[in-house]
């Protein structure tokens, strides 16, 4: 399996993922960010067949579509009385985009469907450099304001009296969120890629409680999920997005039954 | 706020204390706020000593919290000033709030939520010198014992001692508890005073205790301030009486 070049270099990319959203999935989880991950992987979808529409590559339309509209994003949905309604909104207009785009520019339908479900074989080694590269900025960006993020994300009310300035962190935690959405878009598609965002870390909080140990097992489940779902799929044919899927759901319920008996004893 | 020997006499008018010394920590001048055309108070003038113990009493929606915001730089006053002496960089505030976005299912263990305070540095990890400071203020917050346990299981008093321990972390020279007791059994409100008590004889820490207690506020507090609609009363503890709560509830 390894012997294909397509496959070096899914695993590749796969594993940059893997770790990059293990990382800042654990800071989508504390900040209860799921939802506006999901939405963010819609403006996605928008931005990568605005990205066909023009003749960029999808990952360039992705990338300026999330970065510019994550901080939009953020600031509508922080009150929490509007949040569900202001995402649903900006979901709806991103999808109704991303469709009018991928018809605009007379793609056919397997290029809609690499965008929402992603693909194995279109990964190219040039593909994996620039993975490489944003996750690199991503992990850069996250470790430069790590403690302060942590403080911020696991305790907002001590943060904020602790003169953490909140805004310019959860900017700098959007930009970064819309990068990892970019990058691991590349591998689940872009319909699924709040699961390796969000599963991953939403059940390593029910076996660990360190940020630094959460962070670890996040990428573990991750890293499991995308080499089985890769392998999965290059033996039976069937998509990788699917195999991860089911995997991280796995781990996430498995989670969900050690939490209540650990919670019992 | 004037001590003993310097504020003999409840101050019904708010007049500002003229009397600046060394151990000022922070003085409150001719402070107001209001919230559209509803004034929440104005006029509120007093000084903070190191070492003092101020009990701010007062109905609901009179503007306790509003001030201590205020003290927090989280709300700008619409009339008068905060200062912090010598300067708002060098005073280390804490602060324990009632609630927090805490949950059953709330992840990280009381040492490490503890230890989110620590956040000057830019490592990841911890340092050695980090790592010894966290270990003391389990210790001295009777929390070694459930350090590693979730803070999303641990009793609610176990919990209100994690948020002071976390104050505390940073050695705080001004301490605020914002009705940090009042979900709290008996035994536990004083189990936590005496910690914070404790905390302030070592340090000489001043600490203000937003509060509805009265006998917590008479054990503990070495002055009030009285919040209510009118002037407001500031004194020393002793001058808390009957009278002065019976005038406020007029």
């Amino acid at each position: 399996m390894l012997n294909y070049p397509f496959m070096q270099n899914a695993f590749a990319a796969g594993t940059l993922i893997a770790i990059v959203s293990g990382i800042v999935g654990v800071f989508v989880v504390a900040r209860n960010m799921s939802f506006l991950t999901h939405t963010l992987s819609e403006i996605g979808f928008a931005g990568a067949a605005f990205g066909l529409f023009v003749g960029w590559t999808p990952l360039a339309g992705m990338l300026l579509f999330t970065s510019v509209s994550s901080v939009a994003v953020g600031q509508l949905s922080s009150k929490a009385s509007r949040r569900e309604a202001a995402i649903t909104s900006i979901s709806a207009l991103a999808i109704g985009l991303g469709i009018l785009f991928l018809s605009l520019s007379n793609q056919n339908a397997s290029s809609a469907t690499n965008i929402l479900f992603g693909s194995v074989i279109g990964i190219s080694r040039t593909s994996v450099v620039q993975v490489a590269m944003l996750a690199l900025a991503v992990i850069v960006v996250i470790m430069a304001v790590y403690r302060s993020l942590k403080f911020d994300s696991f305790d907002a009310v001590g943060a904020r009296v602790a003169g953490i300035h909140g805004t310019t962190l959860a900017i700098i935690f959007l930009v970064a969120l819309a990068f990892s959405v970019s990058v691991a878009a590349q591998i689940v598609g872009s319909l699924l890629i709040f699961i390796l965002l969000t599963l991953p870390a939403s059940a390593a909080k029910y076996f660990a409680h360190g940020v630094g140990s959460m962070i670890g097992l996040a990428i573990l489940f991750a890293l499991i999920g995308v080499w089985l779902g890769l392998a999965l799929s290059y033996w039976t044919n069937w998509p990788v997005s699917f195999f991860i899927a089911v995997i991280e759901v796995l781990f996430y319920f498995i989670g969900l039954i050690f939490n209540r008996f650990t919670a019992r004893n | 706020m004037a001590s003993n020997e310097t504020h003999p006499k409840i101050d019904p008018n708010g007049q500002p204390d003229s009397q600046l010394t060394e151990d000022t920590i922070m003085t409150v001048d001719k402070l107001g706020m209001k919230f559209g055309q509803k004034t929440v108070f104005q006029g509120l003038t007093f000084t903070l000593k190191r070492g003092e113990f101020l009990s701010v009493l007062g109905e609901n929606g009179i503007g306790k919290t509003t001030l201590i915001r205020i003290l927090l730089q989280q709300l700008r006053p619409t009339a008068g000033e905060v200062s912090f002496l010598p300067s708002r960089s060098q005073v280390t505030i804490g602060y324990v709030p009632q609630f927090r976005n805490v949950d059953t299912e709330y992840p990280l263990t009381v040492k490490d939520f503890v230890g989110l305070a620590l956040h000057d540095h830019l490592t990841p990890w911890w340092s050695k010198h980090e790592k010894q400071r966290l270990n003391q203020v389990l210790h001295e917050t009777d929390l070694t014992r459930i350090a590693h346990t979730p803070l999303g299981r641990v009793s609610g008093g176990e919990l209100q001692k994690a948020y002071l321990a976390q104050a505390l972390i940073r050695q705080p020279q001004l301490l605020i508890l914002d009705e940090s007791t009042a979900s709290l059994d008996n035994n536990m409100k004083f189990e936590l005073l005496d910690l914070v008590k404790q905390y302030q004889q070592q340090t000489q820490a001043a600490v203000i205790f937003v509060t509805h207690d009265l006998p917590l506020t008479k054990k503990y507090s070495t002055n009030f301030l009285l919040m209510q609609p009118g002037p407001y009363q500031l004194g020393t503890i002793d001058q808390l009486n009957e009278t002065v709560l019976e005038a406020a509830h007029a």
